[in-house]
């Protein structure tokens, strides 16, 4: 009796934090759905798209259309970048190279160094030379310091687990490094792969501190929403936080999918 | 053959050039320019110590660098109790390995959407005509609105642990599933009870966990400025937000300054939380 009572309040305290954790991003999904009288609390004043409606109309919040697009842009870029930097640092890692130890805890260092420093560091550097910050090229790269150590650490990860000897077998049966790598090893780390993917996507298309001060003139989404919590004052708001945390969605739910597709598919 | 000896350092040219042009690169402008001298206009080169005499001399500074102290504190026992907990029930009460890497998941997956977001959504839960003021009122347990639930300290730390929490469930979660479950067994074999175990076993073996979780935790802390900014109305104030007014108002150097002694404070924070801790064994 006690130990079934003792089950059933952890299980009780993980739903109370699975609720705290989802609880009021679900408020706003429903109060973005307000009628056009309603305010930003409850009660509902009726059902209707109207803020949405709203959103898309470009003189009510800014240039929701253009950030969008931007952040869209980058968040491909920084997606194809932290895939390929990760991959080909992590195979580095793998074989062991002079200063190792050093890229590494450069890279670890890199993921906590307060975001405002980075943001204002290469505001700075940019100035300075005399080069105009862009969201395609500091911002760019400020985002990169954030999503490679996460995707070289999920890569540690792979390669901690991964068992050598099927390399062995194809060195054996006459495989070129090369065509191991791209037959054997490839092909077994694609859903890690999509994972890192995941993370530079979902990372960069939310990242706020490290976009503030190098994104220049054109306004990342992020930082469109920030501006439009100081001056926005009607359930749009919602309707943008609706709109994003559902691409945030589509994109986490598309990546997991291809996971455990791709990680059932049968040897061949 | 010379080629493939240079391969690993080809391979790792690119991220060493993006960690050099936009992490090492920057720092150092941070440094150079904390000891520029600045006027209204323009920075203006040179070398004088006025920035870190402005930083470090004034009460001002010293008020914010206690009220984040005090912010971090409580965030990061809040956020170690909530994640030891969460990563315990999913770890130790969820026996089925399907469910539980479900369940993970759902316990991860904010991580990766908007924070803003997830701040502005306490709006209508906290908020004077917001849901819990409601709820107490028709409950009869107050009369009037509670005013401290947003824009205070009190909001500012939930949405801290709200943010932060998953940075501590990930890492006490991964370092529980290595715990050897004989372990276990044989301590409670040799008579130990259900608060014996989680003290004398679990608990120390997840120690490396939880200092991961605790540089997270602390780091993101000690480093943030749009929490306070949103959540505290601007009644609070943060070293971040301090480095973010002082940005906004153009005194580069005099935020670079700022910059520096916070990343010395929060460098000196993980050293510390590493001299506690041996993590070696989890990278």
């Amino acid at each position: 009796m006690r130990a079934r009572l003792r089950r059933w309040a952890l299980l009780g305290f993980l739903g109370l934090f699975i609720l705290f954790l989802y609880g009021p991003t679900f408020t706003i999904l429903l109060l973005s759905f307000q009628g056009p009288d309603g305010g930003l609390t409850f009660p509902m004043n009726g059902v209707s798209l109207h803020w949405f409606v709203r959103l898309f109309q470009q003189q009510a919040v800014g240039d929701f259309g253009g950030a969008m697009q931007r952040s869209l842009a980058l968040a491909t870029m920084v997606t194809v970048a932290t895939v390929s930097i990760s991959l080909s640092a992590g195979l580095a890692f793998r074989r062991g190279f002079r200063g190792a130890d050093w890229l590494f805890t450069l890279t670890v260092a890199s993921l906590i160094v307060p975001s405002i420093l980075i943001s204002l560091g290469i505001g700075l550097l940019f100035n300075q030379s005399g080069l105009d910050p862009t969201w395609y090229g500091s911002a760019f790269g400020a985002q990169l310091t954030w999503t490679l150590p996460f995707g070289l650490l999920i890569m540690f990860a792979v390669f901690n687990r991964f068992d050598r000897s099927l390399e062995e077998a194809a060195r054996d049966l006459g495989a070129s490094p090369a065509q191991s790598l791209r037959f054997v090893l490839l092909p077994l780390i694609t859903p890690s792969l999509i994972g890192i993917a995941l993370f530079g996507f979902t990372l960069s298309y939310d990242e706020f501190a490290r976009t503030l001060l190098t994104a220049g003139s054109d306004n990342t989404l992020p930082l469109e929403i920030y501006g439009m919590t100081t001056n926005v004052t009607t359930p749009v708001l919602y309707a943008l936080g609706t709109v994003t945390t559902g691409v945030s969605f589509v994109a986490i739910g598309l990546g997991l999918w291809a996971m455990r597709a791709l990680s059932r598919r049968p040897a061949r | 053959m010379r080629l493939r000896a240079c391969l690993p350092w080809i391979q790792a040219a690119p991220l060493a050039l993006i960690l050099g042009g936009f992490l090492l690169l920057p720092i150092l402008v941070l440094i150079v320019v904390s000891f520029f001298d600045y006027d209204s206009v323009q920075i203006l080169p040179g070398f004088v110590l006025t920035n870190y005499v402005d930083v470090l001399g004034s009460v001002t500074t010293w008020r914010i660098y206690g009220n984040t102290l005090r912010y971090t504190a409580i965030v990061w026992v809040l956020t170690t109790l909530l994640g030891f907990g969460v990563a315990y029930v999913l770890a130790f009460e969820i026996r089925d390995r399907a469910m539980q890497m479900v369940l993970f998941l759902v316990c991860t997956v904010p991580f990766l959407t908007s924070n803003i977001i997830r701040q502005i959504s306490w709006i209508p839960f906290l908020g004077r005509e917001g849901l819990l003021n409601q709820a107490l009122l028709r409950l009869g347990v107050i009369d009037a609105p509670l005013e401290f639930l947003l824009f205070s300290d009190f909001a500012v730390i939930l949405a801290y642990v709200h943010l932060y929490t998953l940075f501590m469930v990930t890492p006490v979660f991964n370092t529980m599933m290595r715990i050897d479950r004989r372990l276990i067994e044989a301590a409670v074999d040799n008579g130990a009870n259900a608060w014996q175990v989680l003290t004398q076993v679990i608990i120390p073996l997840c120690k490396p966990g939880i200092a991961i979780g605790s540089i997270f935790v602390v780091t993101l802390t000690m480093g943030d400025f749009m929490t306070v900014r949103l959540m505290s109305g601007g009644q609070s104030a943060s070293v971040g937000l301090m480095i973010a007014n002082q940005i906004s108002l153009l005194q580069y150097p005099a935020a670079c300054a700022g910059a520096v002694v916070l990343l010395a404070a929060v460098l000196g924070m993980i050293a510390a939380i590493l001299r506690i801790v041996d993590i070696r064994r989890e990278l």
